[in-house]
């Protein structure tokens, strides 16, 4: 699906955010990227998604070379792309389903993406979306009026809306009760696996990212620091993953006990070994 | 989650209401057009434009010799002086005014409720309260000019008429924005300082205030902007500076000492809009 | 909290919390402003005390009392009521017609910078996006900062007397204002959801319908309605410079010394002024809760 050749980016004030990065994700694939804050991360999915040119290296998309993409092009490409963000971004003054109807704009002409502005069209592929994340009754509600764990299930039904090839989730649950946490990650991880979607999801919570993803790549500095299973990740292998960030290490104390707390809650998915 | 079977809620209807007022407001816009004789094809045509490009023409090359730019200077430095003037007395009209015009400080309230008032006492001050609106009314909706006018009639010619006008004007609309931020004001603090056993008076001068200044700060700042302009233009009724010396120059045919008291105008503005934007930022 | 943009943990306790020093510049130079004003505006308030001008306001007082309340007058007044109302509606009609496109050019957001300008090219940004950008900010600061009564004398020049250059003068003036305003609330509009929409592949009006629109067309109509009820306060008294409405029959009745006509002109202003404010509000009521 994916393969990064040395992929660089470099921002306008010297900032280095990701510095030669080579990667390979195959389709319907499912990784968690972990790492400290200002590692990366971020502009790594951007990159991934699109939205921003890399300054060095190849970034290639199902063997094409992204950066010959003309405009038109790259939009269609990156149609085919779906991102939940860690804020949401709906729009609040919006009804749940034009935020949920708006993963079609890829597709839909523009007025038809007005008229549908006016009345909605295709209201039964929004509700179906919402069910399956559970909210269809607030079909609609304003999006303002729902609670936080709910405005991001919106926006993974936008992205079912959107029904895209690969998935990527930049810290979707980092603004969500950490209950809520676990049912959105696993919602996320259901969905992709139902639809052999590529899914690839950048979690601030180690915990999570070990007990729900069959392959851990951990990013520090811009670079990638390993690209393992969670069986083969140590605890020296965080620790030096964290080093320097004090509030993140601190998460990781239930490790040096030399356990996984969550290790029962890790479900190997049929057709991934252990 | 709702327990229950889930059932999609009903799809919402526009409000007959708001079809009613967009109607209104095209049929408002239609009535006016044709009652206001907009003749924007004949502006835009070859020859409307074409005697907007002669009059552009004539304003050209903006006259800058010597006695020309002193009057424009003291115009521009007496408009300063007005609209600084009339901008501070302003707020020392609105403070009280302010006060006056919160229920919430006058006879309701917390501050009410431990010791409520005479029956007379608070019939007296619903009265003040009310007079006090009326009064602010007064003071805003008659415009600046208006005022001028008046303000000429009484005290004569010259840049003061001026000061008062924009005093008076701006007293009721920062009296009533003012008092926009005293109803809103934190109640917490305030119910603090009344269990120390605070008087009101205190109460107002520790608790309200301190919470209000910022943004007192802000609207007086931000009308003083709105008064450069005023006061430029307060001069065509005599009130001075440089609006009596636009007024002449038109009167006389002058063009290219109107342009230089135009560009006056325009730095005038600017300076003080870039000062308030900065004190602004400052302060608050 | 949201986490800051490079990700870094925010120091919560700076080193040191001085005691904030008198702003002893400021206070001086303030004082110093107000001493020198005074002196220029030759604020006199023993003036106002002076027996002539307590004189002109009891002649008025009692001259203007009772206002002129025939049905001949207040028939007489009609048209010029009718005519301020038209002539504020029509001005801030072109107002918008003015301040919309060249508030949208002078967005920075929409035309240069930002997250919908990533990938194109530097010199594309700037003819494409920064000379629009600072031509538009010119022409709408030339435009906001020249009164709206210079101009109505300039468009008497221009196109003849009557109320239509009172429309032009309010539409200029209030466009260059409408357009910065315009221009604020787009630059402030949150940026997330239009990157959500850029990321998924929709095309820039799809992202303009479904990301900008929603969240800046109630703030503009709301705006718009307020600036009416400065309009119609404004073209009240351009008829003083001669563009017809009420302003112009103050100025008559003024002249010919008619006080209770006056007051009367002043009531009619106050109730059309009350009016137009109580519609305005409640429209903007309604838009705070769709």
């Amino acid at each position: 699906m994916y393969e990064l050749h040395e992929l660089s980016k470099v921002f306008d004030g010297g900032t280095v955010a990701v510095d030669g990065v080579s990667l390979t994700v195959g389709r319907a694939e499912q990784a968690a990227v972990i790492g400290p804050s200002g590692a990366g991360k971020t502009t790594l999915f951007r990159l991934l998604n699109l939205t921003l040119r890399p300054t060095a290296g190849r970034l290639l998309l199902d063997g094409v070379d992204t950066a010959r993409l003309g405009e038109e092009a790259l939009r269609r490409q990156r149609g085919r792309i779906g991102t939940i963000y860690q804020h949401h971004n709906l729009v609040g003054r919006l009804r749940v389903v034009h935020n949920v109807l708006a993963g079609n704009l890829g597709r839909w002409s523009t007025p038809r993406a007005f008229w549908s502005l006016a009345r909605p069209r295709d209201t039964g592929q929004a509700e179906q979306a919402l069910a399956q994340v559970g909210i269809p009754e607030k079909l609609y509600a304003r999006t303002d009026e729902l609670s936080g764990g709910q405005q991001q299930r919106v926006a993974v039904a936008r992205v079912l809306v959107q029904d895209p090839d690969v998935i990527l989730a930049d810290e979707p649950v980092s603004s969500v009760d950490p209950s809520l946490a676990v049912t959105i990650v696993t919602l996320l991880r259901d969905l992709a696996h139902e639809s052999r979607k590529t899914l690839l999801v950048n979690l601030h919570s180690v915990d999570l990212a070990l007990a729900y993803f069959p392959r851990i790549i951990g990013v520090r500095e811009g670079r990638v620091a390993f690209d393992l299973s969670p069986d083969k990740i140590t605890e020296e292998l965080l620790r030096g993953l964290y080093a320097g960030h004090r509030d993140e290490e601190r998460q990781l104390e239930p490790f040096s006990h030399g356990s996984n707390p969550f290790g029962r809650a890790c479900r190997p998915l049929p057709g991934f070994g252990q | 989650m709702t327990a229950g079977p889930a059932k999609t809620a009903p799809r919402p209807r526009a409000g007959a209401g708001t079809w009613a007022a967009l109607a209104g407001l095209a049929a408002l816009v239609v009535w006016s057009y044709q009652g206001v004789d907009v003749r924007l094809g004949e502006l835009l045509g070859p020859e409307g434009l074409g005697q907007i490009a002669a009059y552009v023409a004539r304003l050209f090359p903006p006259d800058l010799s010597a006695p020309a730019l002193r009057s424009a200077a003291e115009g521009a430095v007496e408009t300063f002086a007005i609209s600084f003037v009339g901008s501070v007395l302003a707020v020392v009209i609105a403070l009280p005014l302010a006060v006056l015009t919160t229920r919430t400080l006058l006879y309701r309230g917390i501050l009410y409720e431990g010791q409520a008032l005479s029956g007379r006492g608070r019939l007296a001050r619903v009265a003040i309260y009310a007079a006090a609106r009326a009064l602010l009314n007064v003071l805003r909706t008659i415009p600046e000019v208006l005022w001028a006018l008046i303000f000429v009639f009484m005290v004569g010619l010259g840049p003061f008429p001026g000061v008062l006008a924009l005093a008076v004007h701006t007293g009721g609309v920062l009296g009533k924005l003012f008092g926009e931020v005293l109803e809103e004001v934190e109640p917490r603090p305030v119910e603090a300082l009344m269990s120390t056993g605070a008087s009101r008076l205190r109460i107002l001068l520790y608790g309200v205030l301190p919470q209000a200044a910022p943004q007192f700060i802000a609207y007086a700042l931000y009308r003083w902007e709105v008064n450069i302009r005023a006061a430029a233009v307060m001069g065509f009724v005599g009130a001075g500076g440089l609006g009596q010396r636009i007024h002449i120059a038109i009167s006389l045919f002058l063009e290219n000492q109107l342009l230089t008291l135009i560009l006056t105008i325009y730095l005038m503005v600017t300076l003080v809009d870039w000062l308030s934007g900065h004190l602004r930022r400052r302060l608050v | 909290m949201a986490p800051t943009p490079s990700g870094a943990p925010v120091d919560r306790f700076p080193a040191s919390v001085s005691k904030p020093a008198f702003p002893w510049l400021l206070t001086g130079a303030f004082l110093l402003t107000l001493w020198a004003s005074l002196r220029l505006a030759e604020v006199d308030p023993g003036k106002l005390l002076d027996p002539d001008a307590l004189g002109n306001v009891a002649r008025f007082a009692r001259e203007s009392v009772p206002p002129d309340l025939t049905p001949h007058f207040l028939g007489l007044m009609l048209r010029p009521l009718v005519e301020t109302v038209q002539i504020s509606v029509m001005g801030t009609v072109i107002a918008v017609l003015i301040g919309l496109p060249l508030g949208l050019l002078a967005t920075s957001s929409l035309t240069w910078s930002g997250i919908l300008h990533e990938r194109q090219t530097r010199w594309g940004r700037v003819l494409l996006g920064l000379m629009p950008y600072a031509v538009s900010r010119a022409v709408l600061s030339a435009f906001r900062s020249i009164p709206e009564y210079v101009w109505a004398f300039m468009f008497v020049r221009a196109v003849g007397l009557g109320p239509f250059p009172g429309v032009l003068a309010i539409g200029v003036a209030y466009g260059g204002i409408l357009g910065k305003v315009y221009s604020e609330i787009l630059e402030n509009v949150d940026p997330r959801p239009l990157e959500a929409l850029h990321a998924q592949g929709a095309s820039k009006a799809g992202i303009v319908l479904y990301g900008v629109l929603p969240q800046t067309v109630p703030l503009f109509v709301s705006y718009t309605l307020y600036r009416w009820e400065c309009a119609i306060r404004a073209s009240a008294i351009l008829g003083f410079v001669g563009a017809g409405g009420l302003g112009q029959q103050v100025e008559l009745s003024m002249r010919m010394f008619q006080f209770n006509e006056v007051l009367t002109l002043l009531m009619l202003l106050f109730a059309l002024v009350a009016a137009v404010d109580f519609v305005s509000a409640r429209l903007r009521g309604r838009i705070a809760r769709p």
